[in-house]
């Protein structure tokens, strides 16, 4: 025999839980939606022509844009990849196929998990402390550095646990033919793991473009176009950081229109990752 | 003349501390086909992948005694293993294309070890595929991925991929188990003409396969060569009461 008394209070249980749930989902869904819209209407506000191919104002002149600020960031996160991919894709071909659990290799991916989880402002702290205070003056390349440390640990975990899914048996049917072992490993085992080594780089790539408070220590900023990255290089976050905190109503607009333009661009990566990503399921 | 490409002598295998491989003694005769058969778990895989040596990736697998291929003990310490497998082709019972064209697939084993201009090159792509019983389905595709094929086609992609270098010998380790009669009938077909120009080993689990193709018949039972032999022999009046048991589909 069943016993309803004890159905009836599962049920009674079930619909709490479930209302508890929904409540906070709602919560979180109305929190990110008002954030997107006061974002989305302040930030389509600010942007025009002119908010792309003028520099950042002074401080209480009129009008300006942010092109020195989104070349600048260009050229930093440009950087950064240059510097951070070969590094990251070949310590993640190193932990899969070479280490095999050796001591060396438990150690790097210890250390790389550490740094994945440090907060970004020690990094630009420390790329203060052995760079930028050495050589006396922030610089983009300095804010190229400490972006790849960050940048570094993302993509050699992905690449690492991407090349892991590959099974051996390809690795084996390539040493059958009497291929090289780092043959091997660059054209068969990468190679089938391209698509989410790449989604790894664009996740990156994303997350490092966000980035403030590395860059404040580094880079800094700087008011004028510069294509020198040996200078201190304007970059969207410090500048938005400054400018959001302003008395000036046009910086405050402008801050706006930068925040929206790394929110779509973060968002554009997201999305080309999640279609590579896809991709590779299908194949 | 018989002439042998292998001569195993005493071989035994270890994964670990467990003995794979008891006391082997098997010569493998030249530009002929030798079969392995014997119940799932009994070695033959293993034998297979320490003719190539392809344990030798795993820590822990080892194996002692003597294999000699062409007069030299390729378990020595001198080997270069690259080039080994170069000469000891390989194909396995689960197709493994690699993520690139039917055409690359092909090219890349054979722009390892040799430097073919691109007419020449087409050539040989074209002379695997066709040995293969591929070549029909694929000549209008070879730019396409090789994962685009039916396993079926994949398999007989990789066995052209096999044949392609060129190696004296190709051990095959159940290569129709993933095929229809048509095409496993193709490769049987294959295996015999193949065996003009180099030495094959083949495992399999059908009966009728091994009489119908090979020359010579080793029945291996836990890790023991039990019987071996020519394959009339073997099949008409084996000496040994397991190997009729099993060839007669009454073991166990
Ligand atoms: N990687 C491994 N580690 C440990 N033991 C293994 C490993 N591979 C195989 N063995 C063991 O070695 C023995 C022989 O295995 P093997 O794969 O050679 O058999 P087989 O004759 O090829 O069987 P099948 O017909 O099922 O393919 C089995 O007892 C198996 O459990
Ligand atoms: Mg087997």
């Amino acid at each position: 025999m069943m016993d309803l008394a004890i159905y009836k209070r599962r049920k009674t249980k079930n619909i709490i839980g479930l209302f508890l749930s929904n409540f906070a989902m709602l919560l979180g869904i109305a929190a990110l939606l008002s954030i997107l819209f006061v974002l989305f209407y302040n930030g389509f506000a600010a942007i025009d022509f002119n908010f792309f191919v003028n520099s950042t104002p002074a401080a209480g002149s009129p009008n300006g844009g942010l092109a020195n600020a989104i070349i600048g960031s260009l050229m930093i996160v440009g950087i950064t990849t240059l510097l951070s991919t070969p590094a990251g894709i070949l310590a993640g071909i190193y932990l899969s196929e070479y280490s095999g659990g050796n001591i060396f290799g438990s150690i790097t991916r210890f250390i790389s998990d550490i740094m994945l989880s440090a907060p970004s402002i020690v990094i630009g702290l420390f790329v203060y402390a052995v760079y930028v205070s050495k050589v006396r003056h922030y610089s983009g390349y300095a804010g190229a550095f400490a972006l790849s440390l960050i940048a570094i640990p993302v993509i050699l975990r992905t690449t690492e646990n991407m090349l892991r899914l590959i099974p051996v048996q390809l690795r084996e049917a390539a040493f059958a033919l009497g291929a090289p072992k780092w043959k091997v490993s660059i054209n068969i085992v990468l190679r089938a793991a391209r698509n989410g080594v790449l989604t790894g780089l664009l996740l990156a790539i994303a997350r490092v473009s966000g980035e403030t408070a590395p860059l404040l220590f580094t880079a800094l900023s700087n008011q004028y176009f510069t294509s020198s990255l040996n200078k201190p290089t304007a970059n969207l976050p410090v500048v938005i950081y400054q400018f959001a905190l302003s008395p000036y109503k046009n910086w405050i607009s402008l801050a706006w229109g930068g925040a929206l333009l790394i929110t779509l661009t973060v968002l554009l990566l997201n999305i080309i990752a999640r279609v590579f990503l896809k991709e590779n399921k299908t194949a | 003349m018989k002439k042998n490409a292998i001569e195993i002598k005493n071989l035994d295998f270890f994964y670990g501390k467990s003995k794979a491989l008891k006391n082997i003694n098997l010569n493998i005769e030249e530009k002929k086909i030798t079969a392995f058969i014997g119940p799932s778990g009994c070695g033959k895989s293993t034998l297979l992948r320490t003719l190539n040596r392809m344990y030798d990736l795993y820590p822990g697998q080892k194996a002692e005694g003597e294999i000699n291929f062409y007069g030299k003990n390729i378990l020595g310490a001198k080997i270069d293993l690259n080039l080994l497998r170069s000469e000891i082709g390989m194909v396995f019972q689960k197709p493994t294309p690699f993520p690139m064209s039917i055409y690359d697939n092909i090219a890349f084993g054979v722009r390892l070890y040799e430097n073919l201009n691109k007419k020449m090159m087409d050539e040989r792509v074209q002379w695997a595929l066709h040995k293969a019983a591929i070549w029909d389905e694929t000549k209008d595709k070879l730019n396409q991925s090789g994962l685009s094929l039916s396993g079926g086609q994949q398999q007989r992609l990789c066995i052209a991929r096999g044949i392609a270098v060129k190696p004296k010998v190709l051990l095959m380790d159940e290569p129709t188990s993933a095929l229809d009669p048509i095409s496993t009938n193709k490769i049987e077909e294959l295996t015999n003409e193949l065996k003009r120009d180099y030495t094959i080993a083949i495992v399999t689990h059908n009966m009728q396969q091994a009489a119908r193709i090979s020359d010579y018949t080793a029945f291996m039972y836990l890790g023991e060569l039990v019987e071996f032999g020519e394959t009339k022999k073997m099949f008409l009046k084996p000496e040994r009461k397991e190997t009729e048991n099993y060839i007669t589909g009454r073991f166990g």
